[in-house]
């Protein structure tokens, strides 16, 4: 049975030459893939969750309107989500406005500019057990380079060109205000974001995340438990980059407009679409390198050669293939439900908040885990095991120094507030009396 | 090897051909009735005064900097995570006497109030 499937389909292949095979139509068909999920599925999604949890968070019903046909005299309108298709018509539909004083090329260029990179993260980032077809091993992962970690990184920090860029080629002082808080806070919480990762390289020794994810098989070497500091850190750091709630000053709407103020129609949509498109990459890229992966916490799986999955032997296999993919997107999907609720968990910082939170605690903190991690993997003297122990002990205690810091920085400020400090009892006196006139 | 990169490139020119096509489809499906107001830089309804080619508050300038001078300190600990197994002892207390250095200037700078917002 075996051999009569792949001599088929090494009959199909052998009209193309072999090299073709592996280098462009397998990777073409895991882009088409990738594409399909994020910007097929994640995405349209995302603009419907994003109004029915926030409407589950403020006791509202949410969107719940929109249909195409009816059903017995009833439109049919499957939890609003034909809602995902209305805001899309609606971007494409909308007037397109330029204003006459901008910069036209960088302006057009500004929003490209951010959709390019939050799908380029997406090369790098394992998504499935590698599978093996007949005689080749094929990797779900777009590229399998040997930087990949470092490509996250690059490609990443691209994405602060597209603020700058839009806001200033708005030639709009708002939008510049908005261009100039998202390139600050961008590579504020750049360094976060990269020194975070230097723990799990050092943990897992390799920089690939293919092999970092195939290291987390047992439950407890994923880098949740590992790094648990490193994993708070990277999350904080890239919710920030991605300027989302908590860190949405770029934007503030209630303040500035943001950088995207003149943009309309799908101008303003891509900056959206990149924005879901980040969350579902911070989401994959979380779910890699710090929960494993697709990797499932069973006892089975540390059976390595159940994670190969032969096309043409029996089922089994190909069952748990489908487990890992659906304990992957599982992950992911969670991850990203996750970014959706903090949005309306928190408040918005403060701009010197922001800035205090980068520069003052998460820098200092990402740096001491990377010795403190340091110390333990030294301290066992290359005993694999050993150093597992150490490090896990030690993330604990970085855990709790992390809370420690967090009420240091509650303490009141010093300056500048000592002046007035006197009529504090007085302004809240006045504060209750107004309450009490409304 | 650089065939591995391959994928890389053809990912690149399938999103910038998803965002032209967003951006053309829009271009082509909107209507387009220009008029004065609405090519003007809207800053909260009132008259513009001025561009927006101002100069801007030096803190930024200063983050920028202190931006530059940690991301060269991550490059430089990159090779050394790889490598810090076989580096040793040795090679951490290089790696902490490099990044104290550093964190002296954090001190410095952040002492000196230049990362002070309010």
């Amino acid at each position: 049975m075996d051999n009569v499937m792949c001599s088929q389909a090494d009959k199909f292949l052998g009209m193309v030459p072999y090299d073709w095979t592996m280098i462009v139509i397998v990777p073409v068909a895991k882009i088409l893939f990738i594409i399909a999920v994020i910007i097929g599925l994640y995405t349209p999604l995302a603009t419907l969750v994003e109004r029915k949890l926030s409407a589950a968070m403020q006791d509202r019903i949410g969107p719940n309107r929109a249909y195409i046909i009816k059903v017995g005299g009833k439109p049919l309108t499957i939890f609003g989500l034909f809602h995902t298709m209305a805001d899309a018509l609606k971007m494409f539909t909308k007037e397109w406005t330029t204003p006459k004083s901008a910069d036209k090329f960088l302006f057009y260029l500004a929003p490209v500019i951010g959709l390019v990179p939050a799908l380029l993260t997406f090369a790098v980032i394992p998504f499935g057990p590698p599978i093996q077809v007949c005689d080749r091993v094929v990797p779900l992962q777009i590229a399998s380079i040997n930087v990949g970690v470092l490509f996250i990184f690059a490609v990443g920090s691209m994405g602060v060109y597209s603020a700058a860029l839009a806001g200033w080629a708005s030639n709009n002082k708002m939008a510049l205000l908005g261009a100039l808080r998202a390139s600050a806070q961008s590579i504020s919480y750049e360094i976060t974001f990269g020194l975070t990762l230097v723990g799990l390289m050092m943990v897992f020794h390799t920089v690939r995340l293919d092999s970092m994810v195939a290291q987390q098989v047992d439950l407890l070497h994923w880098g949740v438990f590992l790094q648990p500091l490193a994993l708070v850190l990277f999350f904080t750091a890239a919710m920030a980059e991605n300027k989302r709630i908590p860190f949405d000053l770029p934007e503030g709407e209630s303040e500035i407009v943001g950088y995207f103020v003149e943009y309309s129609s799908m101008g303003f949509g891509l900056f959206m679409t990149t924005e879901f498109i980040e969350m579902s990459a911070i989401a994959f890229l979380t779910t890699a390198l710090f929960f494993g992966g697709y990797t499932v916490p069973t006892w089975v799986a540390t059976d390595h050669s159940f994670a190969m999955w032969n096309v043409a032997s029996e089922l089994w296999p190909a069952a748990f293939f489908a487990i890992q993919m659906a304990a992957f997107f599982f992950k992911v999907t969670v991850l990203w439900l996750f970014q959706f609720v903090v949005r309306w968990a928190l408040p918005r910082f403060r701009y010197d908040q922001l800035m205090r939170l980068g520069w003052r605690i998460m820098l200092p903190l990402s740096l001491a885990n990377i010795a403190v991690t340091a110390i333990a993997i030294l301290a066992a003297d290359g005993d694999a095991a050993k150093g597992t122990e150490y490090v896990m002990m030690t993330g604990l205690v970085m855990i709790g120094l992390f809370v420690l810091s967090l009420f240091y920085s509650r303490k009141p400020r010093q300056s500048g507030d000592s002046g007035h400090g006197h009529d504090h009892g007085h302004d809240e006196q006045q504060a209750t009396v107004a309450a009490a006139h409304h | 090897m650089s065939e591995s990169y391959l994928p890389i490139f053809i990912l690149f020119f399938v999103t910038l051909g998803i965002g032209g096509a967003m951006l053309g489809l829009a271009y082509v499906l909107g209507p387009r009735k220009p008029s004065a107001i609405k090519e003007m830089p809207f800053e909260f309804g009132s008259p513009n005064i001025g561009t927006a080619r101002e100069r801007f508050s030096v803190k930024y300038y200063v983050t920028a900097i202190l931006f530059l001078v940690f991301d060269i300190e991550s490059v430089f600990i990159y090779p050394w995570a790889v490598l810090f197994r076989e580096l040793g002892w040795f090679g951490f207390v290089e790696m902490l006497v490099f990044v104290a250095f550093i964190l002296v200037g954090l001190v410095y700078v952040l002492r000196k109030g230049a990362l002070e917002w309010e």
